[in-house]
């Protein structure tokens, strides 16, 4: 059944309640061949419960899914033909990292001469080729992840799943391993789907996002569009707006809308139905903010050095919290104004939960 | 001074290494001491020689033939109770409602007591027990199949006060395997039963081994359901009831001591041969990876 001779990846609806409690609500989502699709969201969204469903380690409670005209929800995972690399790596520890890689081959009856060659080309391509007669044991967190890779491309299956591969690596190993990843997609085209809540990881690997809250899709988008330009407060909040304002909108103008309240005045881009006089959410990135001749008063309370910038954390008159960065150095306790461009700061509606 | 002191403490030498004290003086009492006064006592026989006890026991069948009575019992008895145990823990892996109540009544009969099981098996296998009388009612067979105070009725008392320890140690030790691996391995392409033989049975083995070693030591050392429910004067002339007649029957201190050494020794032969076979195994860890 593995093979990547297919055009699209289709989830429909695709749901899962465990004991009553929606784990995942009607996920409908389209997959092109050769695409990255990030899984993005905080613990408890719904993203691993959608990826075991792919890959058929949980039966959906709704929905359907289908490759091109086949359908693969009622398919067993032995027979989907994905490669799925977990967490924890979950690399068979009384075998090889060579026979590691070569079990999903000798489980499709692939001929040893090939086996043995297509497992020596993956693990020369995660760099493992001297390592090939070691347990997993006796490999570092690093090299147990790349035996993992490796042994989910070794079948050049349809579909990669990650889930969240790089959460049990150091900070160090996590960056190596992300270029590596992004590499090993870029070089053998293969189509993707990648769980992660880590959002720098999801918007530099993916070409497409997929936001999920509380089993729900946010946002479906380019990391562009949903780095640029969240469509709700929650995405926007994910996404490193850090600067998150309680306030009143004011006055509709065009495509601007003023917002107010506690001493703050600020102009911004409403997003969804603002009118005047609704309580406002405005969220801003700390970039953005720039301390300049006017704008909001607030007084500096801590100053953190970041290497090109420092990053300053400021206080309104009337107690709310300014993260911004700033090329200069102000010092603590200094009488500081704090501006942003109308395009960068979003107005959301507040109605929402 | 200092220094021998540290380089002691790195090799985990230091004060609180006394605490191991009582239990050291502990072992030495209640079980070398023992011991070795045993292997001594086998070796003074009144007369004929240091080694007359060990060579009447090998030239007497009656006394010889009960190391292979002992191991014809002790021996399915234990590899039925280890064999019998993996499927039925491996099915009630994981987390469901009902599994405490399930693994109670699995594990109740641990609790018995050789005596109380020995009764419930007269009871039920015995020649007017319900299990014959069902028989001869449904015309099955004329006379009543004899299943107790021979070798069947112990072999049953073993396997029932046996397994439920077999169980509970595969149980455990197949806990201790990570369920992601049998996921890793459904993803790659290997049905159940691949699973099962390529993933779980080879990092279940090294259990099993021991499990098998304790079921065995366990059977073994059989008394009171030989002579309960067995045929204690042939069929289940079990060792430990040779010993006992010898020590409490006959007096002769000397043959009982030099029985028990035997017991121990067929004990540690066949205990010595499963762990030769489980040192070719993996024994590592077995979990997948980082957790």
């Amino acid at each position: 059944m593995s093979g990547s001779g297919f055009r699209e990846l289709r989830l429909d609806g695709v749901g899962r309640s465990f004991g009553g409690r929606e784990a995942l609500a009607g996920l409908t989502l389209t997959i092109r061949r050769g695409e990255f699709i990030a899984l993005l969201g905080p613990s408890g969204c719904g993203k691993s419960t959608a990826l075991n469903c792919l890959a058929g380690l949980l039966p959906l409670t709704r929905g359907s899914i289908w490759r091109d005209d086949v359908r693969l929800d009622t398919v067993p995972p032995e027979r989907r033909g994905f490669g799925m690399v977990f967490q924890n790596y979950a690399l068979f520890p009384h075998l090889t990292v060579r026979r590691n890689v070569a079990f999903g081959l000798q489980m499709r009856r692939v001929p040893r001469a090939e086996t043995r060659r297509r497992v020596d080309e993956a693990l020369r391509l995660v760099h493992l080729g001297e390592h090939a007669g070691k347990l997993p044991g006796q490999l570092s967190g690093g090299q147990q992840q790349r035996v993992a890779i490796a042994r989910a491309v070794v079948l050049e299956p349809s579909l990669v799943l990650m889930d969240e591969p790089l959460s049990n690596l150091d900070a160090k190993l996590r960056l190596e391993m992300r270029t590596e990843i992004r590499r090993l997609h870029q070089t053998l085209g293969l189509t993707t789907v990648y769980v992660t809540h880590d959002q720098e990881e999801a918007l530099s690997l993916a070409d497409r996002l997929v936001v999920l809250r509380e089993g729900r899709v946010e946002q479906i988008g380019t990391p562009e569009e949903v780095h640029g330009n969240p469509v709700s407060r929650h995405v926007a909040d994910f996404m490193g707006y850090r600067n998150l304002l309680p306030l009143k909108a004011d006055q509709v103008t065009g495509e601007h809308v003023v917002v107010g309240g506690e001493g703050v005045t600020l102009t911004g881009t409403p997003v969804g139905a603002v009118a005047p006089g609704d309580l406002v959410l405005a969220a801003a990135r700390p970039e953005d903010l720039r301390i300049a001749g006017d704008g909001v008063p607030a007084t500096v309370e801590v100053v953190e050095y970041q290497g090109r910038e420092v990053a300053v954390e400021a206080r309104t008159a009337a107690g709310t919290a300014l993260f911004l960065r700033s090329a200069v150095r102000p010092t603590p306790g200094e009488a500081i104004r704090v501006t942003v461009d109308p395009g960068r700061l979003l107005v959301f509606p507040r109605d929402d939960t | 001074m200092t220094a021998l002191r540290h380089r002691l403490a790195d090799r985990g030498i230091d004060r609180h290494l006394l605490l191991l004290l009582p239990a050291a003086v502990f072992v030495v009492v209640l079980f070398v001491y023992p011991f070795l006064y045993g292997i001594g006592l086998s070796l003074q026989p009144a007369e004929g020689g240091p080694l007359a006890a060990y060579r009447r026991f090998f030239t007497d069948a009656y006394l010889r033939d009960t190391v292979t009575t002992t191991l014809g019992l002790a021996l399915p008895a234990a590899l039925l109770n280890v064999l019998a145990s993996v499927p039925i823990a491996y099915r009630m892996r994981g987390r469901y409602r009902g599994k405490r109540v399930l693994t109670t009544l699995l594990v109740l009969p641990i609790t018995l007591g050789t005596v109380l099981t020995a009764q419930g098996l007269l009871n039920f296998l015995g020649p007017t027990g319900w299990f014959n009388r069902v028989l001869m009612n449904l015309g099955l067979t004329d006379a009543p199949v004899r299943l107790t105070n021979n070798y069947w009725g112990v072999f049953f008392s073993l396997v029932i006060t046996g397994f439920p320890f077999a169980f509970l140690l595969v149980s455990s030790y197949l806990s201790g395997i990570d369920p992601a691996l049998e996921r890793a391995a459904a993803t790659l392409g290997a049905g159940a039963r691949q699973r099962f033989r390529r993933i779980t049975l080879p990092l279940l083995a090294p259990g099993l081994a021991t499990t098998f070693c304790l079921s065995f030591v366990l059977a073994f050392s059989v008394f009171p359901s030989a002579v309960l429910v067995g045929d204690p004067a042939g069929e289940t002339r079990v060792i430990s009831i040779a010993a006992y007649e010898a020590a409490y029957v006959q007096y002769d201190y000397v043959l009982a001591a030099a029985l028990a050494v035997v017991m121990g020794v067929v004990e540690l032969i066949v205990i010595g041969l499963v762990l030769g076979w489980r040192a070719l195994l993996y024994t590592g860890s077995t979990s997948g990876g980082k957790g």
